[in-house]
């Protein structure tokens, strides 16, 4: 069984994001990147699963500019075998990665593609489930838990309820949910065998698909902040307030 | 524990400006040396902080065409100005009547960590293995007491001191010769001064917490290349500090504090210092209507030439600021700290071509202009021991009429730990409430460095007897941990009615001032896993 994995490049999740004065986007130079957190769970578990038998190889794959490559690395360092980096300049938005992603199964014929639910960054939460639809491949989303049993996978799904455990057909598409497991350390030896591993690197404009924006942004902005609190003196008073001044009573 | 190991030529340790500078030079004299640096950030310039404004004097002779490498330095600096602050009032000083060392019209207005981004690139073309995110713990020593290189930090411990499942052992470095390059109190250089005695016959290091926050002000306040420094309010005559402000680009002032940590009174929060400085009508003018965009806060060295430990002992060398080569009358330690890297590598060259003992760094250090640059310099700090209106005439008699030449070398006569008085003995001082919008409070500010530590790992700040805080500092000097501390790290709380000394180490932004300044020397700053602290954009 083959295990491709699409991981992507975000701002660090302690990064306090900034809003570009202009309101044409965020600010990303100088920025700390990483891997997306949920990405880093499914790469884990790929590597789980080959580690125990179940799995021939593990593949990562990115779609993005230059640097983007470092999250590849990144997810060699913790025991993919490959990786595939789809170079292509400026934000996509999930239906171009998906497609993109469809070209490369097409080619690469995994059994499995794993990724994070959602990116931290646009929180889209869609590249998995289209690429599902594009494929007509069965998926499993939010995935706490993974069982291989055969053809088979059954799926621990995080949802509002509650966990709901599904059983679907390979190949599929799962999307991980961050308490799938818990991503070891790359270690520094790894981190230099790693250099040495292949990543090949493809052009998105090579792929034939249409990537272009579907989605025209208009002004990103700052929520608004918080008003600070105020401190009453009594039950009157708060009674007052939320009567005369919140309304809300 | 058996611990995997990879040997090198040359290992360094930290990836500023002088563990970079000596990885570039060794690749540039002989292309076939293994180097590795290892980096305790998450990445290479996230764990930088500096004003800053900076001399390409070393950087010239490193790398010379760096005006075509697309390098981070493009704001020059266009005009200065000194300003002596009175509590509402400010005086201009006329920049001409300042000490030649203080004049900056060929400098640059950098940010220091992106110049380290920049290194970075340019030392790994040439092949040097940088490894961010990894720690060195531990030194490793040869059986004849020579060091052998380093451990890096175990990762995956829990705050119990277990492995849990994703334990991943730290494993040994090896080199040849291993440089030492951690910065201002390196844990390891710290150990190594006392071990080799490095600073036998010198005097005790000063230092100093200097704090940095970036503003994006209005247009009409902005004047691209502009230079400010201001001595006076709101420190007391007694209280060496002052403030810088640099305009760089995108409408960026770079706003700074330094305060000695050589100051007597516990109840002083440099911290807030910092702030109220921000309200004082020349500072508030400029940034009012602008935002603050990121903080952060790192001690410095200030000893300068009497303080400066010997740089080389078996099989090691130890560099900039872990040594101490800020220039504190320039204020600027980058380009000292660079010179120390390349001096470094070229003591490792003559080492493995020629055999020579790495005690010849001792011999090409004093032929060099750092050793003479330091040398000058050495008598203004000490002389700020007599309070800023005496330290000020003499350094314009030391430096302008003498230009550093006094025949006579003023001493350091206290370590910075020894030299608050009892709390009850210091008037208590009264900070402003923070306003939300020129000042405040540290968790809003600790929240702009994108600090994080991995939750569930020892605490990496160590007391050596933990009741102290409690029983002796608290009594005593009130513990002033609550108040040196920029991050909020230490807290004395209330638990029914017993007091209880609590370390938020998760806060922890690496600065190392409770390691200096704490009275009895009771706090141990160690490494924590790799890649926690700050995350520092452009600082």
């Amino acid at each position: 069984m083959k295990i491709l994995v699409a991981v992507k490049r975000v701002i660090d999740y302690n990064v306090q994001i900034r809003v570009k004065e202009d309101g044409s986007g965020i600010v990303t130079d100088n920025v700390k990147m990483s891997t997306n957190p949920p990405d880093d769970n499914a790469i884990e578990e790929a590597v789980k699963i080959k580690e125990a038998g179940k799995a021939t190889e593990v593949v990562a794959i990115t779609v993005g500019e230059e640097k983007a490559q470092e999250t590849v690395r990144k997810a060699l360092a913790v025991g993919a075998d490959r990786g595939i980096h789809v170079k292509v300049d400026g934000i996509l938005e999930p239906l171009a990665v998906s497609k993109i992603l469809q070209k490369i199964v097409d080619k690469e014929k995994p059994d499995l593609v794993f990724m994070g639910k959602q990116a931290i960054d646009d929180d889209c939460n869609q590249t998995g489930q289209m690429l599902s639809a594009l494929l007509n491949w069965p998926q499993a989303t939010f995935a706490s838990k993974i069982d291989v049993k055969d053809n088979k996978l059954e799926v621990t799904r995080e949802i509002d309820e509650g966990l709901e455990t599904i059983e679907i057909n390979v190949p599929a598409i799962v999307t991980c949910d961050l308490r799938l497991n818990e991503p070891r350390y790359a270690s520094l030896p790894n981190i230099m065998k790693a250099k040495k591993k292949p990543i090949e690197e493809i052009l998105a404009s090579d792929l034939g698909v249409d990537i272009s924006s579907r989605i025209e942004q208009l002004k990103v902005e700052e929520p608004p902040k918080r008003k600070a609190g105020i401190k009453v003196a009594n039950v009157a008073e708060l009674v007052q307030k939320l009567k005369n001044e919140a309304k809300v009573i | 524990m058996s611990r995997e190991s990879m040997e090198y030529d040359v290992v360094i340790i930290g990836g500023g400006p002088s563990g970079l500078s000596t990885a570039i030079k060794l690749k540039q004299l002989d292309s076939s040396l293994n180097v590795c640096l290892l980096e305790k950030a998450s990445e290479i310039g996230a764990h930088i902080l500096s004003g800053n404004v900076f001399e390409t004097r070393a950087l010239d002779e490193l790398i010379p065409n760096w005006r075509e490498l697309n390098s981070p330095i493009k704001t020059k600096v266009t005009k200065e100005k000194f300003l002596f602050l009175g509590k509402t009032k400010s005086l201009s000083w006329p920049t001409w009547l300042l000490p030649s060392v203080q004049q900056n019209h060929k400098n640059y207005i950098i940010s220091l960590a992106n110049l380290c981004r920049w290194l970075a690139e340019q030392a790994e073309t040439l092949g040097v293995e940088i490894f961010p995110g990894f720690p060195a713990s531990e030194i490793l020593y040869n059986e004849d007491g020579s060091v052998k290189g380093v451990i890096t930090q175990d990762m995956g411990i829990d705050k119990d001191g277990n492995k849990k499942d994703s334990f991943e052992p730290g494993i040994e470095l090896l080199g040849k010769v291993t440089v030492f390059a951690e910065g201002c109190r390196g844990h390891l250089g710290k150990q190594l001064i006392k071990k080799f005695e490095l600073d036998k016959g010198k005097d005790p290091q000063q230092y100093g917490i200097g704090f940095k926050e970036i503003w994006e002000i209005d247009d009409k306040n902005h004047e691209e290349g502009l230079v400010m420094h201001t001595a006076g309010w709101p420190l007391d005559n007694n209280t060496y500090g002052g403030s810088f402000m640099y305009h760089a680009e995108n409408k960026q002032v770079f706003l700074g504090y330094v305060i000695g940590l050589d100051y007597k009174n516990p109840h002083l929060s440099p911290y807030d210092e910092f702030q109220r400085f921000k309200t004082h009508p020349a500072i508030k003018k400029i940034i009012e209507g602008g935002k603050r965009i990121s903080y952060g806060a790192r001690a410095l060295i200030e000893g300068g030439f009497q303080s400066l430990p010997k740089m080389y002992m078996p099989g090691a060398l130890l560099i900039g600021c872990d040594a101490g080569t800020l220039n504190m009358p320039k204020i600027k330690g980058s380009h000292t700290a660079m010179k120390s890297g390349i001096i470094a590598a070229e003591t490792i060259n003559y080492h493995f071509k020629k055999g020579d003992n790495l005690s010849v760094y001792e011999k090409i250090f004093k032929e060099s202009w750092l050793y003479k640059e330091l040398y000058k310099a050495r008598n203004v700090k000490p002389s700020f021991s007599w309070g800023l209106i005496l330290g000020i005439i003499f350094t314009g008699i030391d430096q302008i009429l003498f230009r550093g030449r006094l025949p006579f070398t003023l001493k350091h006569k206290h370590a910075d730990h020894e030299t608050l008085k009892p709390a009850n003995q210091m008037p208590k001082i009264e900070y402003p409430k923070y306003d939300n919008v020129l000042t405040f409070d540290k968790t809003s500010s600790v929240y702009l460095t994108g600090t994080n530590h991995a939750d569930n790992q020892p605490v990496h700040l160590k007391l050596k007897d933990p009741n102290l805080p409690i029983n002796y500092t608290l009594e005593k000097y009130d513990e002033p941990a609550q108040r040196y501390c920029p991050a909020g790290v230490y807290e004395v709380q209330k638990e029914n009615n017993q007091n209880k000394f609590v370390i938020n180490s998760q806060n922890c932004i690496h600065c190392k001032t409770c390691d200096i300044k704490e009275p009895s020397q009771n706090i141990i700053w160690i490494t924590p896993e790799g890649g926690g602290g700050p995350k520092y954009g452009n600082m």
